[in-house]
């Protein structure tokens, strides 16, 4: 995206078509790695419109513009993912309509240098109207006929937050996808959170053809940001940047009034007296520059070591642990890891078929394909809602049902992860209402409703006052396998749930139409 | 009816100032735009009555004759001589780097059409 970026503004600086074309290139390399390449392609165009607005349009960008956009918009067909999207979907259309725009302008252009200004006047209020109503007329009938399809799903939920948690709920059940608080941002930024809008102050003091594309970069990325945690991805980079232009600002206005000499002089009079003289030429005269201008930098350096202290902190602490290998600190202090998801893929790896199929919730697909080997129903692409919720259905009926949508689906084994003997918090049960409002959010499972899964007094439980759906659901079963005979605790009694610190309701149980193949040693993966 | 005149006489008037302020070279340029823009004209007529079964292949060839337009517009605002003071490319750098965005753009097309 960075690449992206960098070799559009050597393009619009230069218009030169070598540097349109790398653009085009690393556009390129972005669709075939992410779905956020529909910011790209919708800031590029929001800065060439920028550009026409302020009257900074000039021949540069529109070879830049016109450039990257043909040959980024074939570029980006060859990914299947895409495919027509380019040509039929919204999120396309600015860019496809600030295409033609550029094509009108400077041919308008053209026209213009080679008329007087009646006769150019004329021949453009002609023109307006024939082939104005035209075009206009052409874009309603293709817009009214549905040919360009509406904004999807994930990028409508950005415009309108609400629309995900009210229609897709696999949209909504992604945390990453929670609006951002305040302090992920200062615990991400620190120090940048304030430069930020200094460094957009400076560049709207200065509006070169750079600057609008910074300045409109940081706003959209930061409303965006704002929306979904996520996001702060996009952020990042443009605060970087943002904050080191409002930095080494005011690092050099003040750095300007810095007086070194003034220490030395003051032994000479002759000396003071030119001090004094250049004292009273400076344009902006305020008492004692040179002791502000020297406490300013001071503060700034002590703010600059201060961010690095904090950025090696906050990357030691919350950002270098894996999430695949847990780890504990024991009574005594040592450290106790948690090997049990290698485990458990490695056990799937060498003691089943090659083409067994393997079923389980989403957030492990990758996982078990990459390390497992084996063919999984539903993975982090999230890519098939339908096929997701039809697990979901799996996961939340009898034990009955789920076999009938099992044998359906052709699955093999089925992989919970069941986090109650070691309090692991991020298991299956805890995740589970997602699954039954994802289950029962298409049409084959619209008889799962969440409000099933709760106590009359509508809370979630899983001992012995629990909903009777949610303690005979196959999550339950398969958490709750042989969990009944189990001591977790001292002083408690057999059962009992370290996470949910309760004891079960349904304690011994057999499963009739499943048996267990493999529980590791942890009993965090159950397969 | 006089409006249509008037135009009619901007258009003739546009058509010898061109004929005449414009260089060699240039117009050779643009001989070779209103090619172009036939060979695009056509496909397009051809895709409205035939149909688009093929999607990939007329998105390929239309695209082809849009950015083939493009890329020689581009060529020739950079090579006209009045504005020399908005690039600072040379006539050689211009027309390579014309020749490598147009490699990659029938790689792609290449590719594309199936």
């Amino acid at each position: 995206m960075l690449l992206t970026y960098y070799f559009w503004i050597k393009a619009v600086k230069s218009g030169s078509i070598m540097w349109s074309a790398s653009c085009a290139l690393a556009y390129f390399y972005m669709v075939s790695s992410w779905g956020g390449y529909v910011f790209l392609i919708n800031l590029i165009p929001l800065h060439v419109l920028a550009l026409m607005f302020t009257g900074h349009f000039s021949h540069r960008v529109y070879v830049a513009y016109s450039t990257v956009y043909i040959l980024g918009t074939i570029l980006s067909m060859q990914i299947p993912f895409v495919g027509f999207q380019p040509v039929q979907s919204s999120e396309h259309m600015l860019a496809f309509g600030t295409f033609g725009l550029c094509q009108l302008f400077s041919f308008i252009e053209y026209v213009k240098s080679k008329l007087t200004k009646t006769q150019f006047d004329t021949l453009f209020s002609f023109a307006l109207v024939t082939v104005g109503f035209a075009a206009a007329g052409a874009g309603v009938v293709l817009w009214a006929s549905g040919k360009i399809a509406p904004w999807t799903g994930r990028f409508y939920a950005l415009l309108d937050p609400s629309y995900a948690k009210n229609h897709i709920p696999i949209i909504a059940s992604v945390s990453e996808h929670q609006p951002t608080a305040w302090s992920s941002f200062f615990f991400d930024f620190e120090l940048l959170v304030f430069m930020f809008p200094v460094g957009i102050y400076y560049c709207f003091k200065e509006l070169t053809d750079a600057n609008i594309f910074i300045i409109m970069y940081g706003m959209t990325s930061i409303y965006f940001a704002g929306v979904m945690v996520r996001l702060m991805l996009v952020l990042a980079p443009v605060m970087c940047v943002l904050s080191g232009i409002g930095i080494s600002s005011v690092l050099t206005t003040y750095m300007r009034n810095l007086d070194v000499n003034q220490l030395k002089k003051s032994v000479t009079s002759t000396a003071q007296s030119s001090t004094r003289a250049r004292r009273n030429d400076d344009s902006s005269s305020y008492p004692r520059k040179n002791e502000i201008a020297f406490g300013v930098v001071c503060m700034m350096t002590f703010f600059l070591m201060t961010y690095v202290f904090h950025c090696t902190w906050v990357t030691s602490e919350a950002y270098s642990s894996p999430s695949i290998v847990l780890s504990a600190r024991s009574g005594d202090g040592s450290r106790y890891i948690f090997d049990d998801f290698r485990e458990a893929y490695w056990w799937l790896r060498y003691n089943t078929d090659e083409d067994a199929k393997v079923m389980s919730w989403w957030d492990y697909g990758y996982q078990i394909t990459a390390m497992a080997n084996r063919t999984i129903l539903v993975d982090n692409n999230t890519w098939n809602n339908t096929h997701i919720s039809r697990v979901g259905q799996a996961m939340s009926s009898t034990e009955d049902k789920a076999y009938e949508i099992m044998r359906e689906l052709d699955v093999d084994y089925v992989l919970v992860i069941f986090g109650g003997l070691i309090g692991y918090s991020s298991d299956d049960i805890n995740k589970f209402l997602w699954m039954v409002r994802i289950g029962g959010s298409t049409e084959k499972g619209a008889h799962i409703k969440e409000s099933d899964y709760f106590t009359p007094q509508g809370e979630f439980r899983v001992d012995k006052s629990g909903s009777p759906t949610l303690l005979n659901c196959l999550m339950y079963k398969l958490s709750y396998y042989r969990f009944g005979e189990t001591y977790t605790e001292q002083d408690k009694p057999p059962g009992y749930d370290r996470t949910r610190s309760v004891e079960i309701g349904n304690k011994n149980f057999e499963l009739e139409k499943l048996e267990e193949a493999y529980t590791t040693e942890h009993w965090l993966v159950r397969i | 009816m006089s409006q249509v005149g008037q135009v009619v006489g901007i258009l003739r008037k546009l058509n010898e100032e061109y004929q005449s302020s414009t260089p060699k070279k240039l117009k050779l340029i643009d001989a070779y735009l209103v090619y172009v823009l036939l060979t695009g004209i056509v496909q397009f007529a051809y895709c409205l009555l035939v149909g688009t079964f093929p999607f990939n292949s007329f998105l390929s060839g239309f695209i082809s004759t849009v950015g083939c337009f493009v890329l020689a517009a581009s060529l020739r605002i950079q090579l006209n001589k009045a504005n020399q003071s908005v690039f600072n490319v040379s006539p050689e750098r211009a027309f390579a780097d014309f020749v490598f965005a147009h490699i990659i753009l029938h790689l792609v097309v290449v590719n594309f059409i199936g």
